[in-house]
């Protein structure tokens, strides 16, 4: 990556090792992404992207090596975790949504309990994201009571809540049935328009072309590819995404 | 069965000292035993261990014996105070034991992602756990947590035979034993006091365990 300025990168990962047991999930990552970058990160099942993914706001602590959000290093657990953990969005795949709050307090609950905002005032940014996410009239209803892409859609609104300045995304789509994955896509895509930083594990590759400035792909928990999408799709280098792109575009 | 009539003042202040011993040791229990609860799930190793031991040391120890340990053995290192609060401490603390364990199977029913979108949105181990967790955990704790509760409503009628004195247990013993009355109806009339406690406290549970499943 060409460092265009000063600023630290908004993720960096130095020589990142980390295993299950006796399984290398992760191997010496080493990458850097900048600030308003959207990085769409593709991979066979088991190549550890999931893993990668986790391990940027610690919910997977890595072996070895060294991971910094925003020239910070990533603190251990504790009360300084919390902090930067509030400044990352988080969208996992089965949405996470707290099944016990409606969605709005779902949405209100850190603003309210971690940063210490008024009620009045969470609620009513609340619901300004709601309706950014195309859900107001959910409001009120509990997460059970919504369709996958709209508790998506809800989860979204609920990890940009807190202002964060990088999003994660963990197969924010592969849960969900093939005619909600549009919805959710449409809110990721305005939101990298928008000038987020964001990492974003998939398999949509339609989403990957349109929005995103990067594609790392990954294999055996290593990165093998690190270009832009047009090269990545059009002319892959190596034979494993050359490979992983046959199984894919083929139908 | 007039010894029951005959004898209602005493019937009476004896349920009066049971309810009290019960409703001191079922605050204490839930309190502390939740508490325990949370130093078992916590990522603080020590706190585990702590966690860990406690529920091994109360729940494999005779009740008899704990509250041997609080009633002579707390004496022994200057610790003083009424018969009745070192009954009730061996209660509570035989009782959290149990309390812990059912709280800690609750929370190991909610699925993983909610404690883990908690963490990530930036709320605190304890935060977590307090307003995600155990709101969660609740539902599936009613009932183990009820027998617990209700083991230890009959548990008080060791605590009152420990030298706290005046329970409903105690009542029966004084009655049989000091006056010579026959054991069958004073029995009876001991165990209508027990079960006026037991049984709408067992119709709470019962509304209480419908209304938090409610709440979804």
């Amino acid at each position: 990556m060409t460092a265009s300025n000063t600023a630290p990168p908004m993720i960096r990962m130095e020589s990142v090792d980390k295993f299950f047991g006796p399984l290398h999930v992760l191997k010496d990552i080493t990458l850097q992404v900048p600030k308003g970058q959207v990085v769409v990160v593709l991979g066979p099942s088991g190549s550890g992207k999931s893993t990668l993914c986790r391990t940027i706001n610690r919910l997977e602590p890595i072996d070895t090596g060294l991971i910094e959000v925003d020239g910070r290093p990533l603190p251990a657990e504790g009360k300084e975790l919390a902090n930067l953990r509030a400044e990352v969005g988080m969208v996992f795949q089965s949405f996470n949504l707290f099944a016990h709050k409606t969605i709005l307090e779902n949405v209100t609950l850190a603003p309210v309990k971690v940063r210490k905002l008024p009620v009045a005032e969470a609620r009513k940014t609340a619901m300004e994201l709601l309706e950014r996410v195309g859900i107001t009239n959910q409001a009120d209803k509990y997460p059970a009571q919504l369709s996958g892409g709209q508790q998506q859609r809800a989860a979204i609104a609920r990890a940009l809540a807190m202002r964060p300045k990088v999003m994660l995304f963990d197969e924010p789509t592969s849960a969900l049935d093939p005619e909600m994955v549009q919805e959710v896509l449409d809110v990721m895509t305005t939101l990298a328009g928008e000038g987020m930083t964001m990492l974003v594990v998939t398999h949509e590759m339609g989403f990957a072309r349109k929005a995103a400035n990067r594609v790392i792909f990954m294999s055996d928990g290593e990165v093998v590819e690190d270009s832009t999408p047009d090269e990545f799709f059009t002319a892959p280098k190596s034979g494993r995404a050359k490979d992983f792109l046959g199984k894919i575009l083929t139908h | 069965m007039n010894v029951i009539f005959d004898n209602f003042s005493l019937y009476r202040d004896g349920f009066l000292q049971t309810l009290k011993i019960c409703a001191f040791a079922a605050i204490g229990s839930l309190v502390l035993g939740t508490l325990i609860a949370g130093f078992r799930v916590s990522p603080v190793p020590p706190l585990r261990w702590v966690g860990t031991s406690w529920v091994n040391v109360f729940r494999n120890c005779p009740l008899t014996v704990v509250l041997f340990f609080c009633a002579f053995g707390l004496p022994e290192i200057g610790v003083n105070g009424a018969y009745f609060w070192f009954g009730v401490t061996g209660l509570v603390l035989y009782t959290s034991a149990f309390v812990c364990e059912a709280v800690r199977s609750g929370i190991n029913s909610v699925p993983a992602g909610q404690a883990e979108a908690a963490r990530a949105v930036g709320l605190t181990f304890t935060q977590s756990l307090s307003t995600v967790v155990l709101p969660q955990a609740l539902r599936t704790v009613v009932p183990p947590l009820g027998s617990v509760i209700i083991a230890m409503i009959k548990n008080s009628a060791i605590v009152g035979a420990f030298g706290v004195g005046g329970d409903l247990f105690a009542v029966g013993d004084t009655l049989t034993s000091s006056r010579g009355e026959a054991v069958l109806p004073v029995l009876i009339g001991v165990v209508l006091g027990y079960l006026v406690i037991t049984i709408p406290g067992g119709l709470a549970l019962g509304w209480l365990e419908r209304k938090v499943a409610i709440a979804r």
